[in-house]
């Protein structure tokens, strides 16, 4: 942006031209005008058919009783919002996603940067742990929830036989309502650490090595340097990982409804399924697309507070 | 590779490997965090490894009441033969791979162009035009799907590949990524072209976009293990079998095989297989694609 109207400034003055230079100028704009807008109209036509309408869309779906068997078309008002509003089973599944975003974001953020610390110390084989703490996030969510699936298990799975020999009695990690979403919480955990993990090390390696031989001359150790030196400078790039992480876990719904379809008894159940359950199975388009506007009401809250406190740090 | 030596003021010095030379020596510390960073390791590679070893063993072996990493049988291919005569692994990937790459080249070319315009061309309504955009970069997808479903159901698109296709080409945070590094390529480039009465066309052609390929890399990449990936929106798109992506079609073999353990592994493994193979040999750029885009948002 600076960069370039400031060559812009030095390339066209705008002081004292004679009318032709005028002249010129204008049919430059008007061609600008038109170089502009050809240039952005393929991006805009695909913004404005799948992005922009179906948004005003979904909202006018929402002010109706519209159904996929075909019943009712009729606008309704605000109804839907209201009965969503006293609606047990959506406040449930919001709760669930809160629940889920609350308890997925702290160890996705810790273990990140506690793997990214260990690596930046300067370890050998440097591809090799990048590629063990990685290369999870390029499965797709159902190779993940049958390599868990599959290890949950209570009677087959690794995890409850390996308990077992330290005479831990067998765990119902999907099936015990008070331990399945701590389950997929660990299944996410392995699965997407390693994105936060590779954008702590890249900012890492970005702090200048002046500030560390500083620190060294001082005599400060790996421990104080981390605290006193790293963690500081990291803090802008904690702030965005955080905040990513938050939106990123508030659309939690593809593991947890492959692995535990929302149980048991609806203890995982994720407000994304709610919706998507409430549209597809139940045929209530219009008021699931009034859920839909709810759950995004919560999304655009939590992007202004991003907006807010990530504009008062570059402030 | 270019525009790395243009945009930095000091030639590239490779700070960043540089950094740690000097404490080579092997500390108590340094041991100890080789130990930690092991035990993640072998932590993170234990779902791989068990998949594998389930994957190889016969079904009797495999749902065995005694867990074993040597099964009593031996290892056998039985379960990759029964999911290939089943036959659905190869036409899922195909249908993953063609979708994911017509997404990403059409998000490619669309995202550029406009990005280019945001960042070089001034016209009326851009400044409307970019906030309209960044805004657009908070709408979750998942707030789309029951009105884009009932568009698409009237556009009479379901169960056809542009159902999955289409959807998936707007990457608000990736015109903006393309646009900062546009931002930064030096003016002076272009000028000359201009006085040769260049089109605007051609300068982005031949220009702007040669030196951006590092940054056109980082956004093809990202966008395609996002294409390649996505369960929710294909999912909701798409019944005809014939038309399964992989991460879809997995689903169906979960609920289809039930408790043939070994297969439901073996399918897994062969369905999480392209995307690793990719990784091995192009991990560096995939490693820097994901982390220059990454923070720009998904």
């Amino acid at each position: 942006m600076s960069s370039s109207t400031a060559s812009r400034q030095i390339s066209q003055p705008r002081t004292t031209l004679s009318p032709g230079v005028k002249a010129g100028l204008s049919l430059r704009r008007r061609r600008d005008n038109l170089n502009g807008w050809a240039f952005a109209a393929p991006f805009l036509v695909f913004f404005l058919v799948f992005l922009i309408w179906p948004i005003l869309y979904g909202f006018y779906m929402s002010l109706t009783g519209k159904s996929l068997t075909g019943a009712n078309d009729s606008l309704i008002g605000f109804s839907n919002y209201a009965e969503a509003f006293a609606d047990a089973g959506m406040w449930r599944s919001l709760g669930n996603t809160l629940y889920f975003t609350v308890i997925s974001t702290v160890p996705l953020v810790l273990v990140a940067l506690v793997m990214a610390a260990l690596l930046n110390i300067g370890l050998p084989a440097q591809w090799l742990w990048r590629l063990s703490y990685f290369a999870p996030f390029l499965l797709a969510s159902t190779v993940v929830s049958l390599f868990f699936v599959w290890m949950y298990n209570p009677q087959l799975g690794l995890i409850n036989d390996f308990l077992s020999k330290f005479g831990i009695p067998k765990v119902g990690w999907l099936n015990d309502p008070n331990v399945a979403m701590w389950s997929i919480v660990i299944a996410t955990l392995w699965w997407t650490v390693g994105f936060n993990f590779l954008l702590y090390l890249a900012a890492m390696q970005n702090i200048p090595v002046q500030h560390y031989e500083a620190a060294s001359l001082d005599g400060a150790g790996a421990w104080r340097q981390f605290f006193s030196i790293t963690l500081p400078q990291l803090t802008p790039t904690t702030v965005m990982i955080v905040l990513l992480q938050i939106l990123a876990s508030l659309k939690v719904f593809d593991q947890i409804y492959q692995m535990t379809a929302g149980g048991p008894g609806g203890s995982t159940r994720p407000v994304v399924q709610y919706i998507f359950e409430t549209g597809f199975t139940g045929y209530r388009l219009g008021y699931s697309a009034a859920i839909s506007y709810i759950f995004f009401g919560l999304i655009v809250l939590v992007s202004v507070l991003q907006f807010v406190i990530t504009r008062r740090r570059s402030a | 590779m270019a525009i790395s030596t243009l945009t930095r003021s000091t030639p590239a010095t490779g700070s960043s490997q540089v950094i740690r030379q000097p404490r080579k020596k092997w500390t108590v510390g340094k041991i100890a965090a080789v130990t930690v960073a092991a035990f993640i390791a072998v932590l993170w590679l234990i779902p791989f490894a068990w998949a594998t070893v389930t994957a190889f063993k016969s079904e009797a072996d495999a749902s065995a009441s005694k867990v074993s990493w040597f099964p009593p049988s031996g290892f056998t291919f039985d379960a990759f033969i029964n999911v290939f005569q089943a036959g659905n692994i190869p036409l899922w990937t195909w249908n993953s791979l063609y979708t994911s790459a017509a997404i990403t080249a059409i998000t490619l070319v669309i995202s550029a162009l406009i990005a280019y315009a945001l960042s070089r061309i001034e016209f009326k309504g851009k400044k409307v035009l970019m906030v309209v955009i960044i805004a657009a970069i908070i709408v979750p997808p998942p707030v789309l799907m029951i009105p884009l479903f009932y568009q698409m159901l009237a556009l009479k698109m379901i169960d056809t590949s542009w159902a999955i296709i289409l959807p998936q080409v707007i990457h608000p945070a990736m015109v903006f990524v393309l646009k900062k590094f546009f931002d930064q390529i030096p003016h002076e480039l272009e000028e000359a072209a201009v006085m040769d009465g260049a089109s605007r066309l051609r300068i982005f052609m031949q220009i702007v976009l040669p030196l951006s390929r590092p940054i056109l890399a980082a956004v093809a990449i990202f966008v395609f293990i996002g294409a390649w990936n996505n369960f929710l929106w294909p999912f909701i798109s798409t019944n005809d079998d014939s038309l399964l992506t992989l991460p879809v079609g997995l689903q169906t073999i979960k609920s289809a095989y039930g408790v043939q353990y070994a297969q439901n592994m073996a399918s897994a493994l062969l369905a999480a297989l392209p995307l690793i193979v990719v990784f091995l040999f192009f991990q560096r750029q995939i490693i820097k694609g994901v982390a220059t885009t990454g923070l720009a948002g998904t």
